[in-house]
Parts: structure tokens; sequence; C-alpha cells
């Protein structure tokens, strides 16, 4: 009965999905008057620690960590969801890089809830001991570090980790057997291309920079959006609509951060309907994606009442709701 | 005792142990999917137990029709209740066809009623309301294990020993 090694799982995530927050708790919490009084609406909705309830960051990390801990304590494998946990693991790679190179001392910089943390990251890249982290991830390490040390080009260092992570997450993506999780690293790896066309054409970076930044993946040729990207933005856009990624096209014409905010709601509209699958993984690469989404517009909230952006600012920012 | 000269009692015992034996499995691998999913919503809401205990327990019904149409071929051909009956080949091979309807029916629906049951339980997780709707869909998947149960019901009764 190897469909059903989900039951459990998805049932669980089904009791916890009532709690995440739905439209109408974005539109009360946009309608608070102060950042303290959407902090207090959250914290009263459950969010954080009664320890940590006065500070937004701890609130907010708290809660990323609550979701993996519910899914490292339901799912059979864990492994499948190395596509949503590879982006801190690189990250926590590239800030240990930095750290040892630059001999500079920054623990705040680092993830502690994905597979390597924070610190055991700094012990391997400090002693040089590449070959404890998986996969091809110690030959993106030593070049990096190579790289940082010889050249001191941290962006370099930047493109060659963020590449890898890039070509990880759609490999465990193939590798998961999972089709909802493979095209959900296909997109992601996509999206990010995409990114990167966008912001060397405004920076004016040539092809071969693109070439080495961008990732392979099913639904984008890197090779055309490089080409695009070269012609222009609107060349870009043009490009896109001949993809699965048409309706972004408008988006990019408006702003980046509107591409931003459509990017995130196709992920998540593309993800609505893991909310009538009972036997599979989707419901809880789902409820993950929806938890960070929401984590990400209560964060992007905050800030902008923190700082006095007016409403409509804000408002533009915020992402659709999974429930 | 010559086994080829009573064939037919093993026959009819064959078919007593067909209707047990997988309507039986059917039913625990049934109850078992939809207790997981029970299991899974109790973890995070305990007071949704009983509500979820009642879908968990649809799918133990087929074990039940089994048992019953088991019953009633081993009384039938006296292994209750004493005095085993002369059995000749061709009414064993009847009463064994007559169980396969309840046994076969009742493995089948049984995983598919579970299987529905464990979907029913994420309504009753996310909408605790919709109880009653909730507890029709596995309800459905009934209907083929009590036509199972009729026909294997009438054909045991039916053949004369």
């Amino acid at each position: 009965m190897s469909n059903t090694k989900y039951t459990y799982a998805v049932a669980r995530i089904r009791a916890l999905e009532t709690s995440l927050l739905s439209d109408g708790d974005v539109e009360q919490l946009l309608a608070c008057g102060t950042a303290d009084q959407a902090l207090q609406f959250i914290t009263d909705k459950g969010w954080g620690d009664p320890a940590s309830s006065a500070d937004m960051d701890a609130v907010l990390k708290r809660e990323e960590e609550k979701t993996w801990e519910v899914i490292r304590d339901v799912a059979p494998d864990i492994s499948v969801f190395d596509v949503l946990s590879f982006p801190k693991l690189y990250h926590n790679l590239k800030a240990a890089v930095k750290e040892v190179c630059t001999e500079a001392d920054n623990p705040r910089i680092f993830y502690d809830d994905c597979p390597i943390p924070g610190r055991e990251m700094l012990e391997i890249i400090r002693n040089r001991e590449f070959s404890r982290l998986p996969g091809t991830m110690s030959r993106t390490a030593a070049e990096a570090f190579d790289q940082l040390l010889h050249t001191r080009d941290g962006q370099l260092c930047d493109i060659i980790i963020d590449k890898a992570a890039l070509e990880a997450i759609y490999e465990a993506g193939k590798r998961s057997g999972e089709k909802i999780i493979a095209d959900y690293a296909d997109t992601t790896v996509a999206i990010a291309d995409i990114r990167i066309a966008v912001r060397s054409r405004k920076t004016g970076k040539s092809a071969e920079f693109m070439r080495s930044a961008m990732a392979e993946c099913g639904s984008v040729n890197v090779e055309q959006l490089i080409r695009a990207a070269l012609a222009g933005a609107e060349e870009i856009a043009q490009y896109l609509e001949g993809t699965s990624y048409a309706g972004g096209a408008d988006a990019l014409r408006e702003s980046p951060s509107a591409f931003e905010r459509w990017c995130d709601n196709r992920m998540i509209e593309s993800l609505k309907p893991q909310k009538y699958e009972t036997f599979s993984a989707g419901p809880l690469l789902a409820y993950l994606v929806a938890r960070e989404n929401e984590i990400k517009t209560v964060r992007i909230i905050l800030t902008g009442k923190q700082n006095g952006f007016p409403e409509e600012a804000i408002r533009e920012r915020v992402r659709e709701m999974y429930v | 005792m010559n086994i080829w000269n009573d064939l037919g009692i093993v026959y009819a015992l064959l078919g007593a142990a067909v209707a047990v034996l997988f309507a039986g499995c059917g039913s625990a691998i049934g109850v078992g999917i939809a207790g997981q999913a029970a299991s899974g919503v109790v973890t995070e809401d305990p007071s949704k137990f009983a509500k979820v205990l009642i879908i968990q327990l649809l799918p133990g019904t087929q074990g039940l029709y089994g048992l019953l149409v088991g019953f009633i071929t081993l009384s039938k051909i006296g292994i209750l209740g004493g005095g085993i009956a002369d059995l000749s080949v061709t009414t064993g091979l009847l009463i064994l066809a007559a169980c396969l309807p309840v046994g076969i029916v009742g493995l089948l629906s049984g995983i598919s009623q579970g299987k529905t049951a464990a979907a029913a339980i994420g309504i009753v997780a996310k909408k605790p309301e919709q109880f009653g709707k909730a507890m029709l869909f596995p309800a459905m998947v009934e209907t083929y294990a009590i036509l199972a149960l009729l026909i294997s019901f009438l054909a045991v009764n039916g053949i004369q020993v």
C-alpha cells in the first residue's frame, strides 16, 4: 500500500490548514493602525512563542521553524522536501564561505532550521572539510571558496553557489519521484532564471555572465532567454508570452515587484488543487509553500507598517493566500 | 478420512475461509488506512476523536459480512452444531462459488472504502460541521459490499445439502 504512506501526514496537514491565514485575515492585518497592533493580531492567532511575542523577527523565525518541525515529524521521507530546504542550505554555505574568507563574525546571518545549521556549516568551511557536505555541494563549496580567496570577487562566489543551488533544486525535484514536487522545482528554477535575465538586462551584463548564472530547466530555454535579455526588457516579456509564464509578461512590464508577486501567486494557484489530495506528498509541499508565503506576506505588512508605508504600497506587495 | 472421497466438504470449508479471509483483509486494510488519517487529525485536534472514529469504522463492516457468510456456511455443512454433512464435490464447489462474491467484493470494497474514509476524515478536519456529508461518501461504497453479501447469503442458503 505504498500509495497510502502519506495518509497520516496529509490528515494532520488538513487539520493544520485550518489555522492558515485567509485573505480576510490579511485584510484585517492590513487594517491594523500600527505595526504593534498588527504584531498583536498575529500573536493572538497563535504565532510565535509566548517568550518571543514582542519581537517581530523572533515570531516569524519561530513560525518558519514550527512549519519544518511539523513536516519533519510527519513526512515518511524528508528528502522529498530537499527542494524547499536547499535554498536555506546553500544560503548557509554562501554565508559560511564569505564569513571564513572575510574573517567576519556574524552568527545572525545563518538559518538553523535546515539540514546543516549555521554553526556546523561554518565549522566545515573553516576546517576545509568539504567532503562532509552532501552530493555536489562539496565541489561547489571548494570552488566558491577558492574563487573568493583568490579573486576576492563576492559576486562570482554568489553566482557559483546560486547556480549550484538551482541545479540541486532541479535535480532534487526530478529525484523525488513526485510530479508536483518536480513541477515546483522546475518552476522555481525557471523563475530564478527569469529574474536573472531581468536584472542582468538592467545592469547590462553579458551573455557569458548570464550563462554562468542560469540553470537549465524544463519550462524555460536558457539560450533563448539570454538572447531576449540581450535584446531588451520588452523582448524578455515577449519571450515569456510563448512559455507557460505568459501571465508574468504583463506583471514584468508593470514593475519588478509586481512580477515577484505574480510568481508567488502563480505558485499558490498551481498548488491549490492539492487541497483535494489525500494520498500524496503534494498537500505537504503546498502547506510548506503556503506557510512560507504567509510568513513572507506578514513580514511585508509588518515592515511596511513599521516604516510608515502607505497602505496601497503594502497592498500591492501582498500575496494571495492558500486557503 | 480420505481427502479424495471428502473433497466436497473441503471445497465448502474453503468457501467459508474465502469469505472470512478476503472480506476480513479488506476491512483490516480499509480500517488501517482510515485509522492513519484519523490519527493525523486527532494529533492536532483531539476534540474530533468521536467523529473521525465513526468514519474510521465504516470499512469494518465488510469483515462482519464475511463472518456472517462464513457462519452460515459452517452451520450449513454441519461443522457448527455437529454432524458434518456428506457433500458431493459439486455441492462443495457450489458453496465455494457462493462464498466468492462477499470475499472478493469485501476485499476490494474494504480497501476502497478505507481510502474514501481517509479523504472524508480530511473533510471533518477542515469542516467539522459537514460531518454528515463526510459520512455519506464512504457509506456509498458500502452499497456494493451489501449487494455481494446479499448474493452470497441467498446462494449459500439456496444450495441443498
